[in-house]
């Protein structure tokens, strides 16, 4: 297996694919940050918010 | 629901706040030392020990990992438990992970002026060292982890989330930095060598400034802002978005620190995109801090902890605007190398870190000992001369900054170099001496501050186990109705650390490994061949003397470069780098060439230069190296060094570790006829000759036939 990826990646031609795909990824990543904000529960929100203020 | 009573661990807390104050002022004073050493170079250059090249690491390791790791563990340490309503998990624990962690520090604080250095910037501490941080790392983590798991408190607010996140890629990035092979007690190679090294030093590098000086003093400020201002945060769901988009993005950053460099295009790339795109979620923790003293401005005027808060938000909004302009190509063209950067640093430093430290200390000392602050006054006298004193430093050296660049690059209208490099060096003094006068101010009101603290904790009792109560968490969870998924993995502890891993690990891999298996990242060049013995003796010196905190060995492909060092540099120049030795600043000229074409010198202008450099470069701030004359080269090591080597890919002969000895005297002696010729009787044994050998050797080999 890592010699299959070895062979691979040592002869891989264009790695301008790297950024590209990294970009791609965190645009996945970050629609899906917001969208878990968004259907946070507002009232756990203000719960959690209010965390530190608690004696 | 049953109420439970507990106390808090104050001590852990107290202990770690004194230690901050004390290594504080510690780790300042070597920043002035080091800084009026570019004043007054003949004066303050105590050699051996106290040479700037070996100090200066010291100032970067005191503040870094002493005074503001100290903060940061003090501050995890109360809000943790609070957050948590829970006792941290172990007493025991906290004990070993405080005095631990303090060895560790009084070990650097012996080695570094010792010369015991892997000279990686940040990373300088020897493998011993390094295998100690990392067991008081692991202890810390699984108290802080086992003081999560048996929390009374369901939600983990996003201030622990911060904390998790630090400790687990702290603890990846030293582990894969420090790789590195013994060769004696103190002495070690970098596993990897010049283009990778340069790469995971620099990924290392940048994410020591995001995941020891950036994310856990988020996390702080998302606790102690909002007690400060006893208001909530401005925004939960800005800071959910701030950390996973900080987290995600950070960990690519690195390649920045090697624009134009002998890197791979598309890793600088890559850097480029991503450290730009940082300025959305750090300007988003920012307007989130700023934005939670809404409508308590007028508070801010009168109660000093908030104004240090206020400064310190702000410089923390101010370097993260810089940092991804600064990663632009056509800006980082103009502000390496230079004291730019220099200004840069400490924007983050002495503004974010340092300011939001004092201002805990402010608040959280009073309240452990139960009293009131010893005088107002006095802290704000503290804050004025904090503030004051940043403005002071960083003002004149981005003024500096601009001049010196401006300077290296200027061509007379026949197309010559306008400036020698040394004129850029004498011009720099007088922004040298305004800096250090910055320091000075800073320093000051740090002392003050710590007048304050001491007196303040004099006047009270520490209340080592403060009494709280809160209600047993319920073991079976009663799941809302609609609930979603992340409600699941933000009550769990574990699968959110291996979220967090995995979310810094994919920018991680993506970026080192393609560098250290697409073969074509590197390519070959056949002149290039290992040290002889002499030169890896005198390489060794090089880096034991701290030389790469003022020069660098990277000459980016400019004309400006180009003309005053020759040839660019390439990646496969540097093959038997172990460690690389790129630098990031150029206080002196860049010597990847400096054994080559007009660069080169006489063996007996490099023994005068490095007795007494200001003889020879009137106005040269370098340390002298008489002492390398007295010392001997110790040859016992050659044979552990080549084998070393060997074991790392250097290509030496099988047996050659045993006669190496053999070559390196000859060469030796060559250099001390030569010497001897020009009227200089030195022995062939002493260390200046294996320096001047390695000198000698630099950017030589693509010349060769």
């Amino acid at each position: 297996m890592y010699s299959f990826i070895k062979k691979y990646t040592e002869t891989m031609q264009d790695q301008n694919i790297y950024p590209l795909f990294s970009l791609l990824v965190f645009l996945v990543f970050f629609v899906a940050v917001l969208w878990y904000v968004k259907v946070l529960d507002k009232k756990e929100v203000e719960e959690i918010k209010n965390l530190p203020l608690e004696q | 629901m049953q109420v439970e009573s507990f106390q808090y661990d104050n001590k852990t807390v107290r202990n770690f706040a004194i230690a901050t104050i004390i290594w504080g002022i510690v780790g300042m004073t070597v920043g002035l030392w080091i800084a009026l050493q570019l004043v007054f170079p003949t004066v303050l250059n105590l050699q051996p020990y106290f040479n700037f090249g070996r100090i200066r690491p010291l100032h970067t390791n005191a503040v870094i990992f002493a005074f503001v790791g100290n903060a940061m563990f003090m501050g995890i340490y109360y809000s943790l438990q609070r957050l948590l309503k829970a006792r941290m998990f172990s007493d025991v624990l906290s004990k070993i992970h405080f005095w631990g962690w303090q060895l560790i520090i009084v070990a650097a604080a012996i080695t570094l002026p010792l010369g015991f250095s892997t000279a990686k910037e940040y990373a300088e501490l020897e493998w011993p060292i390094d295998i100690a941080i990392t067991l008081i790392w692991v202890v810390f983590g699984f108290n802080m982890f086992a003081t999560i798991i048996k929390r009374r408190e369901r939600h983990l607010y996003v201030a622990v989330w911060f904390y998790i996140a630090t400790f687990v890629t702290v603890a990846v990035l030293h582990l894969v930095n420090s790789f590195e092979l013994p060769v004696t007690l103190f002495k070690s190679y970098s596993w990897y060598a010049g283009v990778q090294d340069a790469l995971v030093q620099w990924w290392y590098g940048h994410n020591a400034v995001a995941f020891f000086l950036t994310t856990p003093f988020l996390g702080l400020m998302y606790y102690f802002l909002p007690k400060a201002a006893n208001r909530p945060v401005f925004s939960y769901k800005l800071s959910i978005i701030h950390f996973w988009a900080l987290i995600f993005l950070y960990i690519w950053a690195g390649p920045h620190h090697l624009l134009y460099t002998a890197l791979p295009n598309w890793a600088q790339s890559l850097g480029i995109v991503f450290s730009f795109m940082l300025i959305f979620p750090s300007w988003g923790g920012m307007i989130n801090g700023l934005l939670t003293l809404r409508g308590a401005w007028d508070k801010v005027r009168e109660d000093v902890i908030l104004k240090f808060m206020v400064v310190a938000v702000t410089a923390y909004g101010m370097s993260t605007f810089e940092g991804p302009m600064l990663s632009l190509k056509s800006i980082n063209a103009v502000a390496h190398f230079s004291d730019w950067i220099i200004a840069h640093v400490h924007i983050g430093g002495l503004g974010w870190n340092g300011m939001l430290t004092f201002g805990i200390l402010y608040w959280l000392i009073p309240r452990i000992y139960k009293t009131e602050l010893y005088s107002k006054k006095l802290a704000n006298i503290h804050f004025w001369l904090a503030t004051l004193g940043i403005l002071f430093y960083a003002i004149p050296m981005y003024w500096a900054g601009f001049q010196q660049v401006a300077m290296w690059k200027q061509f007379t209208p026949s197309g010559q170099l306008k400036y020698q490099f040394l004129e850029t060096v004498t011009y720099m003094a007088p922004f040298y001496a305004m800096r250090a006068l910055g320091g000075t101010l800073y320093l000051t009101g740090a002392i003050i501050g710590m007048v304050n603290y001491f007196k303040t904790i004099g006047k009270g009792t520490l209340h080592a186990n403060e009494d709280a109560e809160a209600p047993a968490l319920e073991k079976a969870y009663t799941q809302h109705t609609g609930e979603h998924w992340h409600r699941w993995i933000e009550r769990r502890p574990t699968p959110f650390l291996l979220l967090s891993l995995i979310v810094i690990l994919i920018g991680g891999l993506v970026e080192l490994v393609p560098t250290f298996l697409v073969k074509s990242n590197i390519p070959t060049i056949s002149s290039v061949k290992p040290y002889t013995p002499l030169e890896l003796q005198g390489r060794d010196i090089y880096t034991r003397e701290g030389c790469y905190t003022c020069h660098s060995q990277m000459i980016r492909p400019f004309r400006s470069e180009t003309e005053r060092y020759g040839e660019y540099s390439k990646a496969g120049e540097f093959v038997y780098d172990h460690p690389f030795q790129w630098g990031s600043k150029r206080t002196g000229p860049d010597l990847a060439r400096e054994g080559s074409g007009n660069l080169k010198k006489s063996n007996t202008w490099h023994y005068n230069h490095f007795e007494e450099p200001n003889s020879i470069s009137t106005g040269s701030v370098m340390p002298s190296y008489s002492f390398l004359i007295d010392h001997n080269l110790d040859t016992a090591t050659t044979r552990l060094k080549i084998n070393a080597m060997r074991t790392l890919g250097v290509p030496y002969a099988a047996d050659y570790a045993n006669k190496a000895n053999q070559d390196l005297m000859a060469q030796a002696k060559g250099i001390a006829d030569d010497l001897n010729k020009n009227g200089i009787k030195v022995p062939a044994n002493k260390e200046i000759i294996a320096l001047i050998a390695y000198i000698q050797r630099l950017g030589t080999d693509i010349s060769k036939k």
